[in-house]
């Protein structure tokens, strides 16, 4: 177990460069994700921890060692491919074995690992199998068992969970998590789903165009984010981003969203930001979650600053364990989350809670958060 | 052409069916009609092709003109029939053929896992020296093969074959590698697997399908090759295309079409039992040669 | 310092094969393009002569039938190996029930050598014992098919082979291509009224593009090539009424000793085929690139 440090790590195919200088500092035993749409170059820093793909400068460092120009099997980690990557001429017992029947280890030991990796993961009666006779759930634990044989310092997931469905997916998450907790080794994993992200990180980096936009807890990435690139991306359904303008109102700073020049008017917001006096007379992107926007009977009765405005909805989700309305806020659909039992139809003018302890602000031209 | 059949089928009545029904049979006589006459005349006498009609079966029966072919026609100047030119044959298909696969397999390899900066080129230029017209390189082949001290010989034209063989293997190779998930690649980089190791452990055992496909499709066309035959062997080494066609068109002396229509089939047999053997493989060669990229 | 070893081998691996193709292929072609510019004849010399060997080349009658007979050899191969080959394929489409027999006999002359497509035909169109023969002894006194030694007709013997030998394969490229069509497109034409010939021949064929392309290279590029069949079934003859290029390069450069204008002539070769292929290649290269 050790901890793993990226520093400044920059990475170019040609003239195209993919990672552009990303600082990570992680904890022996943390649980960092890599997360971003495709194409943000989580893979490709999850390649190059490995030693798949060569760095172009900086450095990575698993425990004090810095493991870069080291070959991928002599760096201590071992990896989990999003296809599982098992051999398919091998069977399951062969394909855990294969890395110390390389290292020239001798049988007996080969067997007993293999036999402790399979209780573990209650595998045993799959071990003579090929994995073409696997479902999808079983290929993914022969996949943990390859790795956890390995014993590593550092475990990599590359998007493990994407091949599965839904259900068996959530279930995986949870066995995940446990073995980490059980194991305590540090885990780096890739995924483009936030929700993954969200509840299996003890530190997650949100990644975007090859620049690290966010690095931080779930709590932090989700509650407080950097920018409107993580505030839109984290999250399901993903925050609502309304243009406003700062105005000052009884001494105090104030959001105002215009109406639609039809049936909504304008609506004024206090907000206590102190950076929105920087703005005064500007505009700003307004972000307020849908649980922020809310039925008044299920808003957070705690919270100091809760407004209440009325609002025209113009399509009801019902969802389940909540009901989400659609409104229309500065010209833009706004997403508000509701108890489940709301009692609100389409085309009704009803009255929404906006918790603005929750709301944030984003300068619409950086981009940026302003606090 | 596994392809499952699908309903395109034109819905017509009775006797559109019937229509199509001859048609094809029709065509199956198109196809068939010289085999079948090559194989009835490769049985009678000489006298009954000459006076009789080759469409019909033999009046008497006779395996004279197999053995002809096989042990004592005169081809060339030496009356030895074709088995020591098919014996040729076999000297030189299985050497070509067995290390052209070799390479080819271990070129689509490091051209698909392990890419290096101009692998695109390299894969182009092995990829257009299949399509030259081999005239092109007649003369400094015969050339370099004299240099070499091999004109004239059996390793002489294995080598020609091989090398004129290489780029076809390797795109079959390097296509069927490509869709080789390179994730397993990195999985045995990971447990530490070096580069032979991979080829030899992960990828050789999943390569039977196309082994097969280019082994065949090497063995069809260095067997039947004639061009390269007919350019660098000598006596002893001449192929068993050339030797047919000695056979055939040597214009001393009677034609004994019975013997050359034997000799015909004796030199279509290896390549039309490995057609009936394993057609499957043999079309999808013909496809992965047709359709590139 | 393995580590660095380890990425050399690859390129090592791959070296000795594309040394030996550039060498025997595209140095070869180096070569032969500068003999052509020669006054070599039965030996390679090293007198420079320009392209005087390419005047003399397109004045000789010679060469104007070989390019006139690959004109008409080529022209009617491929079109008429690339209709039988879609008709072929469309007919075997309508659920045939023996598919699975007719289908290789279609397909069986492609594993032939040329040299005995060339054998089986040249007898069998040979008017003394062949069909013409037959036919007379079937009663059609006055029927003559004497093609094959005829100096205006021999050309078409060899189309005939030759299709014989090719349309099937061309058959099986045009039915895989039919079975790839995605199935919920011709559904979507069957709802929309279409229906039998109608849906191959504004939806099916039209997606055949690709397939023609691909027939059209490989054809062409067999048409150019072509040798041993003629070879084997008119030897270049009657006269030299069947000669092509590919023959001409041969008889010229290693039997007339005029070693110059043979090499000139597979130069001539070369740029009809790399005209073809090399365009096809590289957008096939392309497009594959960006799947």
């Amino acid at each position: 177990m050790a901890s793993l440090t990226i520093e400044n790590l920059r990475k170019n195919y040609g003239a195209t460069e993919v990672l552009k200088g990303i600082d990570i500092e992680i904890d022996d035993g943390g649980f960092l994700v890599l997360v971003g749409p495709s194409g943000c170059g989580k893979s490709t820093l999850l390649n190059t921890i490995a030693g798949l793909e060569e760095i172009t400068s900086g450095d990575i460092k698993i425990g004090p060692k810095s493991v870069s120009g080291l070959h991928p099997s002599k760096r201590d980690i071992a990896m989990v491919f999003q296809s599982y990557a098992l051999y398919p001429n091998m069977t399951v017992a062969q394909n855990i074995s294969f890395g110390m029947e390389i290292r020239g280890i001798d049988k007996s030991e080969r067997e007993a690992a293999i036999q402790k990796v399979a209780d573990m993961l209650q595998i045993g009666e799959l071990l003579h199998r090929k994995p073409s006779q696997l479902s999808g759930g079983q290929r993914q634990r022969v996949a943990m068992g390859r790795a956890l044989v390995r014993d590593p310092q550092v475990f990599l997931f590359d998007e493990p969970l994407s091949n599965l469905d839904a259900k068996l997916r959530v279930d995986m998450r949870t066995e995940i998590k446990r073995l980490h907790q059980r194991m305590g080794t540090t885990i780096v994993y890739v995924t483009h789903d936030q929700i993954e992200a969200l509840t299996l990180a003890t530190k997650i980096a949100v990644l975007k165009d090859g620049y690290l936009q966010q690095f931080g807890t779930p709590a932090e990435v989700y509650n407080d984010p950097e920018n409107m690139f993580v505030a839109d991306f984290m999250g399901s359904p993903s925050m609502n981003l309304i243009e406003a303008t700062v105005r000052e109102e009884n001494g105090k700073a104030a959001i105002q969203i215009a109406g639609d020049g039809a049936g909504a008017g304008d609506i004024t917001l206090p907000a206590n930001t102190p950076g929105l006096r920087d703005h005064m007379g500007g505009k700003v992107m307004f972000g307020i979650r849908p649980e922020a926007l809310t039925d008044p009977e299920g808003a957070d009765r705690t919270g100091a600053d809760i407004i209440q405005q009325d609002c025209l909805i113009e399509v009801v989700e019902p969802a389940g364990s909540d009901t989400f309305a659609v409104t229309r806020l500065g010209g833009v659909e706004a997403i508000a989350r509701l108890r489940a039992d709301a009692d609100i139809h389409a085309g009704q003018t009803a009255p929404l809670a906006f918790n603005m302890t929750k709301a944030v602000f984003f300068d619409p031209k950086t981009t940026a958060r302003i606090r | 052409m596994s392809a499952p059949s699908q309903d395109n089928a034109v819905k017509g009545s009775i006797i559109t069916r019937a229509i199509i029904y001859v048609v094809l049979i029709l065509f199956v006589i198109y196809y068939l009609l010289p085999l079948y006459v090559m194989l009835v005349n490769s049985v009678k006498p000489l006298e009954e092709i000459r006076s009789g009609n080759m469409m019909e079966f033999p009046k008497v029966w006779t395996l004279e003109p197999w053995r002809a072919a096989w042990s004592y026609a005169q081809i060339g100047v030496e009356p030895s029939g074709l088995r020591p030119y098919f014996i040729n044959s076999i000297l030189m298909v299985v050497p070509a053929v067995l290390l052209s696969t070799i390479l080819g397999a271990l070129n689509g390899y490091v051209l698909t896992k392990w890419q290096f900066k101009g692998h695109g080129i390299v894969f182009g230029l092995l990829l257009l020296s299949c399509f030259i017209p081999f005239q092109i390189v007649l003369i400094p082949m015969a050339r370099v093969l004299g240099f070499l001290g091999i004109s004239g010989t059996i390793p002489g034209l294995v080598l020609v074959h091989l090398i004129y063989g290489i780029g076809f293997t390797t795109l079959f190779f390097r296509n069927y590698y490509a869709a080789f998930p390179t994730e397993l690649v990195r999985a045995a980089q990971i447990d530490g697997a070096g580069f032979f190791q991979i080829f030899w452990r992960i990828l050789l055992p999943s390569s039977a399908p196309i082994a097969v496909v280019t082994i065949i499709w090497q063995f069809t066309n260095v067997w039947n090759d004639f061009l390269f035959g007919a350019s660098f062997s000598d006596f002893d080494s001449v192929p068993m295309t050339v030797a047919l066609n000695n056979l055939v068109s040597s214009s001393t002396g009677v034609k004994e079409y019975n013997v050359h229509f034997a000799g015909a089939i004796l030199a279509a047999l290896p390549t039309l039992i490995v057609y009936i053997v394993s057609g499957r493989y043999f079309v999808r060669g013909l496809m992965a040669g047709a359709v590139k990229g | 310092m393995k580590d660095r070893l380890q990425e050399w081998v690859p390129r090592l691996v791959l070296a000795p094969s594309f040394l030996l193709v550039l060498l025997f292929v595209y140095g070869f072609i180096l070569y032969t393009g500068y003999l052509s510019m020669t006054d070599s004849r039965m030996l390679p010399s090293y007198g420079f002569v320009g392209l005087e060997n390419y005047q003399k080349l397109f004045a000789l009658r010679h060469w104007n039938t070989a390019l006139t007979n690959l004109a008409i050899f080529g022209i009617l191969y491929i079109l008429i190996s690339s209709l039988l080959g879609l008709f072929l394929a469309i007919l075997l489409d309508q659920k045939i029930r023996a598919e699975g027999l007719i289908r290789p006999i279609y397909l069986y002359p492609m594993a032939l050598s040329f040299i005995v497509t060339g054998t089986a035909w040249k007898w069998f169109l040979d008017p003394g014992i062949g069909l013409e023969n037959v036919m007379q002894q079937w009663g059609w006194e006055n029927f003559e098919f004497n093609w094959i030694k005829d100096r205006d007709f021999a050309i078409y013997t060899v189309v005939l082979a030759a299709v014989w030998q090719s349309s099937g394969f061309v058959m099986a490229m045009f039915l895989a291509g039919l079975r790839g069509v995605d199935n919920e497109i011709i559904k979507a034409a069957q709802i929309d009224g279409a229906s039998g010939f109608r849906i191959y021949r504004k939806i099916i064929i039209p997606m055949m593009r690709p397939v023609f392309l691909s027939a059209f290279v490989v054809l062409a590029h067999l048409a150019i090539k072509a040798y041993d069949l003629v070879i084997a079934l008119t030897g270049g003859g009657p006269g030299r009424a069947t000669e092509l290029p590919a023959t001409f390069m041969y008889s010229y450069t290693f039997t007339r000793n005029q070693m110059g204008i043979g090499a000139s002539s597979a130069i001539i070769m070369l740029i009809m085929i790399f005209s073809i292929i090399v365009p096809y290649l590289y957008s096939e290269l392309k497009s594959g690139e960006q799947k």
